[in-house]
């Protein structure tokens, strides 16, 4: 039995090659530090697992930051009980957001369409909420979650396992800060991509697409769609709940705005600008948005003012007051504009584009047949 | 059930919408093997006595029973996975999908029923189903068009392919609801050979249909329905010889 098709193992090399090179070629880019290479990767879980729900099958829920929060919440709480060690927080927080999207699932599940949507929203700013109110105890409010010195850390201390100083996360006592994270974070993408591709070219990736195309065909066809869509909930949930557990491995401190609309909304946002339905363009459009996040959001009129510095006074102010409603605070009205150009001139996202452009440099060769070939390859 | 050839029997079924009685007292019985047609003027209560049969609406009334067993109370999936199998009068295909992948998902329907978590497997290690469907496709002529998108099939081999997705699955009972509705002459008697192709296969079939050419050149029986009662029941040449029948729906034309 073949694991993969040729094109697919090619598909996911490709990938890998790309994710573990980063530094290397996001240098000039000026985004090849730790940090924003660690949140890449997180947002890139979170968008491919979005896309499993949305993209696959046509669900688009706008609560899933709450799986997200969920996750953070409970990586913390298994450092702060269980150990320092990141994998035991890691399966933690996979188990509880999974458990916490099937309770979620089972019961948006029963409406489709907008009425689910509404009802993820609902629940995720339920959850907002009670994080900030009911559910102090456990999640420290405003201040948010974090790591103490005198946790318990059960594990850790049965193991006789030391803390020296204030207490990072590790991997089997190796510090997980800087490139070291990111590669954690890199490993968990590869694998989580895998994954996803796993599911799309399986039978069960295919009664999804089939749920998305024509959910009463499928009745007539025999399937119980109710569990499809539930276990299609539950792994996107457990997608985001990785992606939430490692941003808080990366930094240890859980807060509720991880939770917030803008957050669920955001990952919409990264899996249409990439392209829903693709396996590459969610995350593609989470790199994107967390890039451009970056720079925008630094830009301020001192640096605007800088930039229009050639011209005219008068046309200097002017541009940097319009300008500067776009950067800074401002990028998300940036990120709104980029969004609507997007779905009304490419609706399937980045990779519509790509495939748009390739077509037209294919076409070409195969209009003239037998002419490319014969030519001679120019030897090197 | 007197007549031990019986499969499907829908016995003494009502159906009102508010105060429109849209089916009453309805009794058919459709034998193991036959072609039966169900034919009528507008109206006259076709398309509900199919949904009440695939179980999309529930009868005010009375039950239908499939083989021994009540279908009335169960959803579509539950009646499929029984065998029944059903062509709708608007194609309804997965048009996002490839022709194969629409042929595929009802045979995997067939062998995994009405769920199954099978995420580990590759689509293309799947070879007994991908031949399986490809024969299918090979079969009703449209092999060619395989890795096609469906919607952007023709009307009539949008059609072609629905009944392939439904043979596939080999149902005992399959409903077809206006097969030659909306399709150009020469559509129509393509149908109308595939279908006659399908009768030797033996599977019973009930069919809906307004064009007289189609009912009479397929059926084996046919039953009048007239303002929501059955008003002749038959053979098409007891049919169409039946005076009752031809005021209420032939109008002398034949």
């Amino acid at each position: 039995m073949r694991i993969m098709s040729r094109n697919d193992l090619l598909l996911f090399l490709g990938f890998t090659v790309v994710v573990l090179a980063m530094p290397i070629w996001l240098h000039p880019f000026g985004a090849a530090y730790p940090d924003l290479l660690q949140r890449f990767m997180i947002f890139g879980i979170f968008a491919v697992g979005f896309n499993i729900l949305f993209g696959l099958t046509g669900y688009l829920s706008f609560g899933h930051a709450a799986f997200f929060g969920v996750g953070s919440y409970a990586a913390v709480w298994s450092f702060k009980l269980l150990s320092l060690d990141a994998i035991p927080a890691m399966i933690f927080a996979v188990v509880v957001s999974g458990v916490f999207a099937l309770v979620i699932g089972f019961v948006s599940l029963r409406r489709s369409g907008i009425y689910f949507s509404i009802l993820t929203l609902a629940f995720a700013q339920m959850s907002y909420n009670l994080a900030y109110s009911v559910l102090t105890p456990i999640t420290n409010g405003e201040t948010g979650l974090q790591l103490n010195l005198n946790d318990p850390r059960y594990l850790d201390t049965t193991m006789g396992i030391p803390t020296a100083g204030q207490p990072v996360p590790t991997l089997l006592g190796q510090s997980l800060g800087g490139f070291a994270g990111f590669y954690f974070c890199a490993g968990f993408l590869i694998l989580a991509f895998f994954i996803a591709m796993r599911i799309t070219n399986s039978p069960f990736g295919m009664m999804l697409k089939g749920i998305k195309s024509n959910q009463t065909r499928m009745n007539y066809t025999g399937f119980n769609t109710k569990p499809y869509t539930l276990a299609a909930f539950v792994i996107s949930g457990m997608y985001a709940g990785l992606a939430g557990a490692l941003l808080a491995v990366t930094d240890p401190l859980a807060g509720a705005e991880r939770m917030q609309w803008t957050a669920s909304g955001e990952v919409v946002l990264m899996t249409i600008l990439g392209g829903a339905g693709t396996l590459v363009g969610p995350v593609i459009g989470a790199w994107l948005i967390k890039y451009f996040e970056n720079i925008f959001s630094a830009i301020n009129e001192t640096i605007l003012h800088r930039f229009f510095d050639v011209l005219p006074d008068g046309l200097d102010n002017a541009l940097v007051a319009i300008t500067s409603k776009f950067v800074g605070e401002g990028w998300f009205l940036t990120l709104g504009l980029v969004f609507v150009l997007i779905v009304v001139f490419l609706p399937g996202g980045i990779m519509e584009g790509v495939r748009r452009i390739a077509h037209l440099f294919d076409r070409k060769p195969k209009g003239r047949p037998g002419k490319a070939a014969p030519q001679p390859q120019p030897a090197e | 059930m007197t007549n031990p050839n019986v499969v499907l029997h829908v016995a003494d079924v009502h159906k009102r919408f508010g105060g429109l009685h849209a089916l009453a007292d309805i009794d058919l019985q459709v034998e193991e093997g036959q072609t039966h047609a169900i034919i009528g003027p507008n109206g006259a209560g076709k398309s509900t006595l199919l949904n009440v049969i695939i179980g999309k609406l529930a009868p005010t009334s009375g039950q239908v029973v499939f083989d021994g067993t009540i279908l009335t109370g169960r959803k579509p999936y539950q009646i499929n996975q029984l065998g029944i199998a059903r062509v709708f009068q608007t194609p309804e295909i997965f048009a996002d999908l490839s022709v194969l992948h629409n042929v595929m998902i009802p045979a995997l329907a067939k062998r995994d029923g009405a769920f199954r978590l099978n995420m580990l497997r590759g689509l293309d290690s799947e070879t007994g189903i991908l031949r399986e469907s490809e024969d299918m496709l090979e079969d009703v002529g449209m092999f060619a068009s395989r890795e096609m998108a469906a919607g952007s099939l023709s009307r009539g081999d949008k059609r072609r392919m629905e009944l392939a997705m439904c043979l596939i699955q080999h149902p005992r009972l399959l409903l077809l609801d206006e097969p030659t509705a909306g399709m150009s002459r020469h559509d129509t008697n393509t149908t109308i050979e595939l279908l006659k192709k399908i009768k030797s296969r033996g599977m019973t079939k009930v069919i809906i249909e307004h064009d007289m050419h189609v009912v009479f050149s397929l059926a084996d029986k046919i039953s009048v329905l007239a303002q929501g009662r059955i008003i002749a029941d038959g053979t098409p040449d007891q049919v169409r010889g039946n005076p009752k029948v031809q005021e209420a729906y032939l109008g002398g034309t034949h």
